[in-house]
């Protein structure tokens, strides 16, 4: 059907090459969500406080994460700050890119989700006893948890997919960075990122997979 | 530190390039947006066993990062001895990738019509394709347009891709001025603003709407 021989060997192997990738991948993706929803949930907080000063950071941090493209905010990690004789390797200016979108879409997420938290639970928590950070931690944040947490699952595998940016700032450690390089050094350019599909599509699943479990796991009454 | 070589011809150059980004969002949108209703009534429509495989298809639009897709259908067509020029490969992956996220919309919008309206049309002898028309349609909009204008608003923030495949859009029109002049962090704040600009807006206005249409449920 088509004048050109598919040499799918080149790319088997090196599967065990591309799967040690894919543990990069996912180190980056989870390291990237940790911090991110420790950075969303203060801004979110931030966002709904009554004072300017606070609040017009976080909206800038929020607004700006969500009207440019994740691979700016990579560029500006990676390029941008050279400018100021920064450099960050690819690494870490990927897992700063990265952290900084995940915080600012799961932070409207979580403001969503603490929208729909009554303000009486603050107030019955407070009227326990507890001081405002102690309801915050014990009252609120576990409920806004569970209502935003399948969002957030949508925001781990966005998170994963993003990884694959990394490729543009010369990753090479990750799986897009090591399909690319296996891919310029073999130039069997189909098979090799086709075989790398099929690995970013099979984590995605894994971890839709296990966000589902975790979440019946934790959140059945 | 903001002492710029910044020339009037290089403003010049990232416009080309955010015309670039605004074509090839238009092309992709426009065709997923036709993809995708198509796709969007079938999945709402016929059974979802039947469905599975327009569905698991879909999903793997959704679940491939988009520049493996890219790379991906790039190689395709060469392989295929299609000679498309890269711009017509990059308007038709993401054309792909937005109808993935598009038939979610449309169908969450029509389930969203109740069923109960729905027998009512019929059973005044509306026809399937009249009760679609004048009665699923004005409704299902109301619930669609909020999301459809923001997945619009993320075709074009992901259309900065493209660049991987040698298209000059805004990112890497902004690169290139970099490369020569020497100043990223001046220069990608004005690629930046120039993203900023294109979207916000747009985004605040379906954030509007979203409210307004809601208080008027």
């Amino acid at each position: 059907m088509f004048n050109y021989t598919f040499q799918w060997g080149q790319a088997l192997k090196n599967l065990p090459r591309l799967l040690e990738g894919s543990l990069v991948t996912l180190q980056i993706a989870v390291l990237s969500m940790v911090m991110g929803i420790a950075f969303a949930v203060i801004l979110a907080v931030a966002r709904n406080s009554k004072s300017r000063l606070i609040s017009a950071p976080a909206t800038a941090w929020v607004e700006v994460a969500r009207n440019t493209p994740a691979l700016f905010q990579i560029y500006m990690a990676h390029f941008g700050l050279g400018q100021f004789g920064i450099y960050l390797s690819p690494y870490v200016a990927l897992l700063a890119g990265i952290t900084f979108n995940n915080a600012g879409y799961l932070a409207e997420t979580f403001r969503g989700a603490l929208r729909a938290i009554p303000a009486t639970q603050t107030r019955a928590g407070r009227s326990l006893g507890m001081g405002p950070i102690k309801a915050f931690r014990l009252i609120i944040m576990p409920q806004m948890f569970r209502i935003a947490f399948l969002p957030t699952t949508n925001q781990m595998v966005w998170a994963i997919l993003m990884t694959s940016l990394g490729v543009t700032v010369g990753m090479n450690t990750d799986l897009a960075g090591i399909t690319q390089e296996i891919n310029v050094r073999s130039f069997r350019t189909f098979e090799i990122f086709a075989l790398a599909a099929v690995i970013y599509y099979l984590i995605a699943k894994f971890v839709t997979i296990c966000a589902r479990l975790l979440a019946w796991r934790m959140f059945r009454y | 530190m903001f002492g710029t070589a910044l020339t009037a011809s290089d403003f010049l150059f990232l416009g080309q390039g955010a015309l670039m980004t605004l074509a090839v969002t238009f092309f992709a949108v426009a065709g997923g947006t036709l993809l995708g209703l198509l796709f969007g009534v079938v999945r709402a429509q016929i059974n979802p066993w039947a469905a599975m495989p327009l569905t698991f298809v879909l999903d793997i639009f959704r679940s491939v990062p988009l520049l493996i897709q890219l790379v991906l259908a790039n190689a395709f067509q060469a392989i295929a001895g299609l000679q498309l020029p890269p711009f017509a490969t990059s308007c038709i992956v993401l054309a792909l990738y937005t109808s993935a996220y598009c038939t979610e919309i449309v169908r969450g919008a029509i389930d969203a019509v109740p069923a109960v309206t729905r027998r009512a049309a019929r059973s005044l002898g509306l026809s399937w394709g009249q009760d679609m028309t004048y009665v699923v349609f004005p409704m299902a909009l109301r619930v669609a347009l909020p999301s459809w204008i923001g997945l619009t608003l993320g075709v074009m923030k992901d259309s900065a891709l493209v660049l991987w495949l040698g298209l000059i859009e805004l990112l890497r029109s902004g690169q290139i001025l970099v490369t020569r002049l020497q100043e990223p962090m001046t220069i990608l704040m004005i690629v930046g603003a120039i993203y900023f600009l294109m979207s916000f807006p747009i985004a605040r206005l379906g954030g509007a709407l979203e409210k307004r249409w809601r208080e008027n449920d």
